[in-house]
């Protein structure tokens, strides 16, 4: 099993590697396009701010490589925000995978949300063994609001896509890896989806 | 709903979890690791390590025990203690931290608060008030609480935030090491005139102080140190009674 997370300008890569390598998967931190299209699985994390990662994906010819991925590809956080269509976030056009708008959370609550909300109406083997109204660490200002593709909500003043998936590509708005044990589940289960 | 989180303190010297009241009395109390993943498995929701000799000498020790706690737990923590500069803050995020605290470098040099959160957000930047209590009004103090300023700590905590503060971390100076509860007026105070969350830190004594905090206080978080080193209150009993009182809390 190769898992390959890509290289930007927004990783919160050590956290990635280091949650995986607890499940015995050794990932490859890598910008190689082939390297990228030969993995198993491929892992678009994302700690940032969303017009200054896509312009670095662009200028790295990161984005059309992205989008004609066809293993299970799993984006976190900024990373399944780029896979939408639009992030108000410096109001960037990003990957468009998803048809789906990221947008900022109203400011009659606490920006950015902070902290472990619960995770519901599952809709994907990527929750095997994992309770519905699960806690899930997020930090985040914007959302992904929801839409044919969800596969979690979380509520947060509103009800939001905490995990959206179409096709191969899944996004998870929460960190799986600093998820405590439940989120490992869920890394365990990308990693072994049955493609 | 987003939960109230828990979050205990470690006090770290020369790589060393120490433990004492008040910085007096200091005694080693293990490897800081050992101690994060036995928080961390009692379900606390995230962690603080607070290097509190914080010399140039004892980074590199901090950059490799904040690796070590990285890859041995799996929740969030927050690195504080000496930070003063952008390449400070890149060597610990890359080494797995998930947020930096500031204090005195911040006051000092506000704009390392831009600097910071226009390079990596504000999501990773915790801002740490020591505040105390005189004459009618709450003020910041510095260098651990050594050194009075003049500013009101609403004040300062308006101004971070403008600056891209992400969250703040509230400690009283008239309560810490007394047992006796958080300051919930001052974090009141801070909480509902903020758009970010508040940590509330410094009097934590019984389990029904962390209800007052988050009832009272408003706090989107509670800091601990003492009371849960020496066993006083552990995670799963607290966590069980705050959830009893209806409050928010992962279990």
């Amino acid at each position: 099993m190769k898992v390959a997370i890509i290289k930007y300008n927004a990783g919160n890569i050590r956290s990635v590697t280091f949650a995986l390598e607890r499940i015995g998967v050794s990932p490859v931190i890598t910008d190689d396009a082939e390297e990228i299209r030969s993995a198993d699985r491929v892992i678009f994390p994302g700690v940032g701010e969303a017009s200054s990662a896509m312009n670095y994906l662009r200028e790295q010819n990161l984005d059309s490589l992205i989008v004609d991925l066809k293993q299970p590809v799993l984006g976190i956080c900024l990373g399944m925000q780029l896979l939408c269509n639009f992030s108000e976030e410096g109001a960037v056009k990003c990957l468009g995978i998803f048809d789906q708008n990221v947008v900022r959370f109203k400011e009659t609550i606490k920006v950015p949300q902070i902290g472990w909300n619960t995770i519901f109406d599952l809709k994907s083997t990527l929750f095997n063994n994992v309770k519905d109204k699960e806690y899930m660490y997020f930090v985040h200002s914007y959302y992904v609001e929801l839409g044919v593709n969800t596969i979690a909500t979380t509520n947060y003043s509103i009800d939001y896509s905490s995990a959206i998936k179409k096709n191969n590509f899944y996004g998870m708005q929460f960190h799986p890896e600093k998820s405590s044990v439940a989120g490992q589940v869920i890394l365990e289960n990308f990693i072994n989806l049955n493609v | 709903m987003l939960a109230k989180r828990i979050i205990p303190c470690l006090d770290i010297k020369d790589g060393r979890t120490v433990k004492g009241v008040n910085f007096e009395n200091i005694k080693d109390a293990g490897d800081p690791v050992e101690l994060a993943v036995f928080y961390s498995q009692q379900g606390a929701d995230e962690l603080v390590f607070l290097d509190i000799t914080a010399t140039n000498e004892n980074r590199k020790t901090l950059t490799e025990l904040v690796l070590r706690v990285a890859k041995n737990i799996n929740i969030p923590f927050t690195v504080g203690g000496g930070i003063r500069s952008i390449e400070d803050v890149s060597v610990l995020l890359n080494s797995g931290a998930d947020k930096i605290s500031l204090n005195t470098s911040a006051f000092k040099n506000p704009q390392l608060i831009a600097d910071l959160s226009g390079r990596f957000g504000s999501q990773c930047i915790v801002l740490a008030i020591d505040t105390k209590f005189e004459n009618e009004e709450w003020y910041v103090y510095l260098n651990g609480g050594k050194v009075k300023t003049e500013t009101r700590a609403i004040d300062w905590v308006k101004q971070a935030v403008e600056l891209g503060a992400g969250e703040i971390l509230l400690t009283s100076m008239n309560h810490d090491g007394t047992k006796s509860g958080f300051a919930n007026t001052i974090t009141k105070l801070v909480s509902e005139n903020t758009s970010v969350p508040v940590i509330a830190s410094g009097g934590a004594g019984n389990m029904e102080h962390f209800r007052d905090a988050f009832v009272y206080g408003k706090a989107d978080a509670a800091l601990a140190a003492s009371v849960f080193h020496f066993k006083e209150i552990e995670i799963p009993a607290l966590k069980k009674y705050l959830r009893e009182q209806k409050i928010e809390i992962r279990i």
